[in-house]
């Protein structure tokens, strides 16, 4: 040992020991037996990395890249091998490119400014001696190029798409497109580059470039144009694939490069999208592969399904068409079932355009709703929906209905949805239609959706024969089993509102069934309680209970009882509501017939929201969420059209008059409060109405703080010898205009002008327009009910000018 | 467009990642393990095809995945491929591995991840098919591994240097070997001797 010698060991002892391989560090880290050894070994393997990296030493940098992508793979982080693959792309060795380039590939983006860096590297590389090199940048471009490298480097690109070397060609071609893609004004640069792709021998070539040329076609509606004159180019090529025999370099079962006719096959689609010309060129071709075609295998099937999108696509002969439809037919029963999920797929797409074709194969299409395969089950589903119409509703429906049954839990919203949409377009009578809704509810009632519900209301409440029928069938389905909501609100419901034909059983369609008020109310009273039902729910079950105190005739304490019990329930809702319903009964009882009415019927709005006819503006009785208040009137249909005929047809908004609040405002009480935005400028008052001993004034004043709005004050006074008792007044004003009706002063009005009940209205009157009114009076007078309609037409104009 | 190319095994274990579109480390990570989730419920006799919208954040994704032995491999696409074709196009895959490994098996993917990589790679570029030929593939990817293979290769590169410079007088080693249009710079090896 001398003195070189220790200079060398020394030397030997200051460098590290080499990196491990990549083989080693894989095995290593397989016999970690837990996640947390194999953590270990990854970052100690990672500090040793970082060490060499610091190194700068060539020969190593390659391995260690290698090994960072690994770890890369398996969710480690590898950003600080980053630069290192720049270094390894700048390096003249292929190796290190290639690793270099794969580093750059799955590290780096163009987020991060280090990848310009490339930029220079990949030019070089471009003009490379080395094809393998070329191809590297062009991939590595044609993946993550940013749109500043791409405008760099388009023209070494261009140059490449034009090389006779058929390896870098297709390369080109594709990074091409990912150039048009960052950059899409360069688009017009590779044209001419086109001009010849499609003259290639090689398959490679061909592919991409067709590739190419869809990707122009479907950004730029200009090259659209200018390609279709390549449209017999692509048949002859197409053709020679069909016809030219066994070739073994393209073959793949038995067919000539598959994947190439299905890239020509969708570029033809579309160039013949919307065009006759293109169209008529390529109906021969495909007549021709739709029928040659071997359908043995699955690349075969893909030749076809490819067809058969292309023909629906363009503007094909009608036979072109029922021939394709027939292919996917029979693709529906062919026992692969990725052929069949394809086929419903397309058939859903052309449901809408050729929805004969597709009926033909309605029975094909029910039975896949029993297929195993979910994915299979939902688009047989869909396109069942599409298929219903009105001859084959009935059919539909049964098979339908029995999917629900037995379908999976993700299916039943939508299926129920559907069938309640189908049900409702094309039901064959009304009975029918009840009929399924009801099975529906008690099949999937739970998975029903929530607007499905008063949906249904108004569904039951227009068919109005079918009243007694619904309820009794509603309340048999409820009787064993309470817990899905849906169908326990709308029975409620029915409940609440027909519950007098239910006791009466007066059911015409089936035969009626014997039960008791008392059993009404017990079913009804079990929802209330039950931890099963939703706070919603109750609410249903509580207004109800509510509506049965004028239907019923025995059980009126039992109610009253029920509804004071939930003055103090928990649930605020439910509380609001009885203490009100409390009220209607103590204070307001005069008033609980009309407003517990029956409801009219509904007309429909719009399809998916709860219909609104009946607008109620101001005070309505807020517990009263579901059932607004009727107009009032035995047929309160009749007598809204009654209303609506006076004022000549024009749309009015009947008013409610309010609910009773829980302080009734004295008359004097009343105008006090307004006292203090009223503008009292002297307007005329007038005599309203006056008939029969019952005169009506009215008195004006107008709003400070709002020009559009006018208070009236009406004073009702009796001049016969006996007092009115239970005195309504309503009112209703045209459709511009908007009312409210304050709690009137009290409903009796005594004889000989002693006393008299005063009431306000507020008009608001946006449009100035001339306030007309009609008002209705009902009072009871000398033993008989009184009703009278009247106009109000005499208003002075500084009412409302 | 493919969207990204999976290959894991029945337990999850990532063994190709691919992703054509960038995405963060965590979300990569994230949509293997839900891919696999997705992919493990399904039974034999299902249809290839699976809706993955909620996954990459559009609605025009789907899953096409075939199962072979203890790997699935994975194909995320969008609307403008042909499904049909793309189960086409992994089997292709499948078999250019086998040709290209000689009866590939899961160890092979393990080990020599960078070399699947690269066969892919003259397969699909930036998420569009290039090559579907299967002796095409094979023999690009058989030339460029000979190119390697001459520079000594990824892991060899020292030890190789080493051995062959051992047998040969020092003064007379070239700084450059021209072989073709290849060139091999000769590192500095006077520290080893």
């Amino acid at each position: 040992m001398g003195f070189n010698e220790s200079r060398r060991c020394s030397v030997w002892l200051k460098r590290m020991p080499a990196p491990i391989r990549l083989r080693e560090l894989i095995r290593t880290i397989r016999t970690a037996r837990t996640q947390a050894e194999e953590r270990e070994m990854i970052q100690k393997e990672c500090a040793a990395i970082r060490s060499s990296f610091r190194e700068e030493d060539n020969t190593y940098r390659c391995r260690n890249v290698a090994k960072l992508l690994y770890m890369h793979m398996l969710g480690y982080p590898a950003h600080f091998g980053q630069l290192e693959c720049l270094k390894l792309i700048a390096s003249q060795k292929f190796t290190d490119k290639r690793i270099g380039y794969l580093g750059a590939m799955l590290l780096l983006d163009e987020r991060q400014d280090v990848h310009l860096l490339m930029t220079n590297c990949i030019k070089n590389d471009l003009n490379h001696s080395t094809q393998y090199v070329q191809g590297l940048a062009l991939c590595t471009l044609g993946c993550m190029g940013s749109s500043e490298m791409c405008r760099d480097l388009a023209g070494e690109v261009e140059k490449l798409l034009k090389t006779s070397n058929s390896y870098l060609r297709k390369k080109a071609a594709l990074c091409a497109v990912h150039v048009i893609r960052k950059v899409p004004e360069l688009m017009e640069m590779f044209l001419p580059a086109t001009k010849n792709l499609l003259n290639e021998k090689n398959h490679g070539v061909l592919h991409t470039s067709v590739v190419l040329l869809t990707e122009m076609c479907e950004r730029s509606p200009d090259m659209l144009a200018h390609f279709r004159k390549l449209v017999p180019q692509l048949v002859r090529i197409l053709k020679n694939l069909i016809m030219s025999g066994y070739s073994p370099e393209h073959d793949v079962s038995g067919i000539s490069d598959p994947f190439l006719q299905v890239r020509i096959l969708r570029l033809l689609r579309i160039l013949g999208r919307n065009d006759d010309d293109s169209s008529e060129a390529m109906n021969d071709i495909l007549a021709q592969v739709a029928t040659n075609t071997e359908t043995s295998k699955n690349v075969g099937n893909a030749i076809l399904y490819e067809t058969v999108l292309t023909i629906m696509d363009i503007k094909s002969e009608s036979g072109l068409r029922v021939l394709a439809i027939n292919i996917l037919g029979r693709f529906l029963l062919n026992n692969d079932k990725n052929i069949r999920y394809v086929a419903l797929t397309s058939l859903l797409k052309t449901v809408q355009t050729d929805h004969n074709a597709v009926q033909r194969h309605r029975s094909t299409i029910v039975d896949c709703l029993k297929d195993l395969d979910v994915s299979i089950k939902r688009r047989a589903m869909e396109l069942s929906f599409a298929l219903v119409n009105g001859n084959n509703v009935r059919g539909m429906m049964k098979e339908l209905l029995y999917f629900l049954d037995s379908c999976e839990p993700e299916f039943k919203a939508d299926c129920a949805s559907g069938i309640f949409l189908a049900a409702e377009k094309y039901a064959p009578s009304k009975r029918w239609h009840i009929d399924t809704i009801m099975r529906v509810l008690t099949t999937a009632g739970s998975y029903v959706r929530d607007d499905a519900v008063p949906n249904l209301i108004q569904l039951i409440t227009n068919s109005v024969e079918m009243h007694a029928y619904t309820v009794q069938r509603l309340y048999k389905a409820i009787l064993g089993d309470y817990s899905q909501q849906p169908l326990v609100q709308v029975a409620s419901w029915c409940i609440g509102e027909y519950g007098d034909l239910l006791v009466s059983g007066q059911c015409e369609e089936e035969e009626p069934i014997q039960v008791t008020e008392d059993e009404v109310l017990d079913i009804l009273e079990s929802v209330l309680i039950s931890n099963m039902s939703a706070s919603v729910t109750r609410g249903y079950a509580l207004t109800a209970i509510m509506k049965l105190s004028t239907r019923f005739t025995c059980t009126v304490n039992r109610i009253k009882k029920v509804v004071s019990i939930y003055g103090s329930s928990i649930d605020v809702e439910l509380q609001q509501r009885a203490v009100e319903y409390n009220a209607l009964f103590k204070k307001y009882d005069h008033m609980r017939p009309a407003l517990l009415e029956r409801m009219p019927v509904m007309e429909k709005v719009t399809t998916n929201g709860p219909a609104e006819i009946v607008q109620t503006n101001g005070e309505t009785e807020p517990a009263v969420l579901e059932t607004k208040p009727p107009p009032s009137g035995l047929q309160p249909a009749n007598q809204a059209n009654d209303l609506l005929d006076l004022l000549g047809g024009s749309d009015i908004t009947p008013v409610i008059p309010t609910a009773p609040t829980n302080k009734p405002a004295a008359a004097g009480g009343e105008l006090l409060d307004l006292l203090g935005d009223l503008n009292l400028t002297g307007i005329p008052s007038i005599t309203a109405y006056n008939k029969n001993g019952l005169k009506i004034d009215f008195t004006f004043e107008r709003s400070n703080t709002n020009p559009s709005v006018t208070v009236i004050t009406i004073q009702a006074s009796n001049s016969t010898e006996l007092d009115m008792t239970d005195f309504v007044f309503q009112a209703a004003v045209p459709k511009t205009f908007q009312l409210q009706l304050l709690s009137p002063s009290s409903s009796v009005i005594p004889a000989f002008n002693s006393g008299t009940i005063t009431q306000v209205i507020k008009v608001l009157n946006p449009q100035k327009q001339q306030l007309r009114m009609r008002i209705k009076l009902t009072y009871n007078h000398k033993g008989s009910a009184m009703q009278d309609l009247a106009e109000v037409n005499n208003f002075p104009p500084q009412s409302w000018q | 467009m493919i969207n990204a190319i999976l290959v894991f095994n029945n337990h999850g274990k990532p063994r190709l990642v691919r992703f054509y579109q960038h995405l963060a480390e965590e979300v990569q990570q994230q949509i293997i393990r839900d891919t696999f989730h997705l992919v493990l419920k399904r039974d034999d006799h299902i249809c290839n095809f699976l809706e993955c919208g909620s996954l990459f954040g559009g609605s025009d994704y789907k899953l096409i995945y075939r199962h072979y032995a203890t790997l699935y491999f994975v194909f995320c696409v969008d609307s403008s491929e042909s499904e049909l074709g793309i189960l086409d196009l992994i089997q292709v895959f499948v078999e250019t591995l086998d040709k290209c490994f000689e009866n590939v098996c899961e160890l092979d993917l393990i080990f020599h991840m960078d070399k699947v990589h690269h066969i892919l790679q003259e397969m699909v570029i930036g998420g569009m098919v290039l090559e579907t030929n299967m002796n095409e593939i094979v023999a690009q990817v058989e030339a460029q591994g000979k190119l390697e293979k001459a520079e000594g290769g990824l892991s060899a590169a020292p030890s190789r240097a080493v051995s062959a410079v051992k047998n040969i007088n020092l003064p007379e080693i070239p700084r450059n070997i021209n072989i073709g249009d290849i060139n091999i710079k000769v590192p500095n090896l006077s520290q080893f001797m």
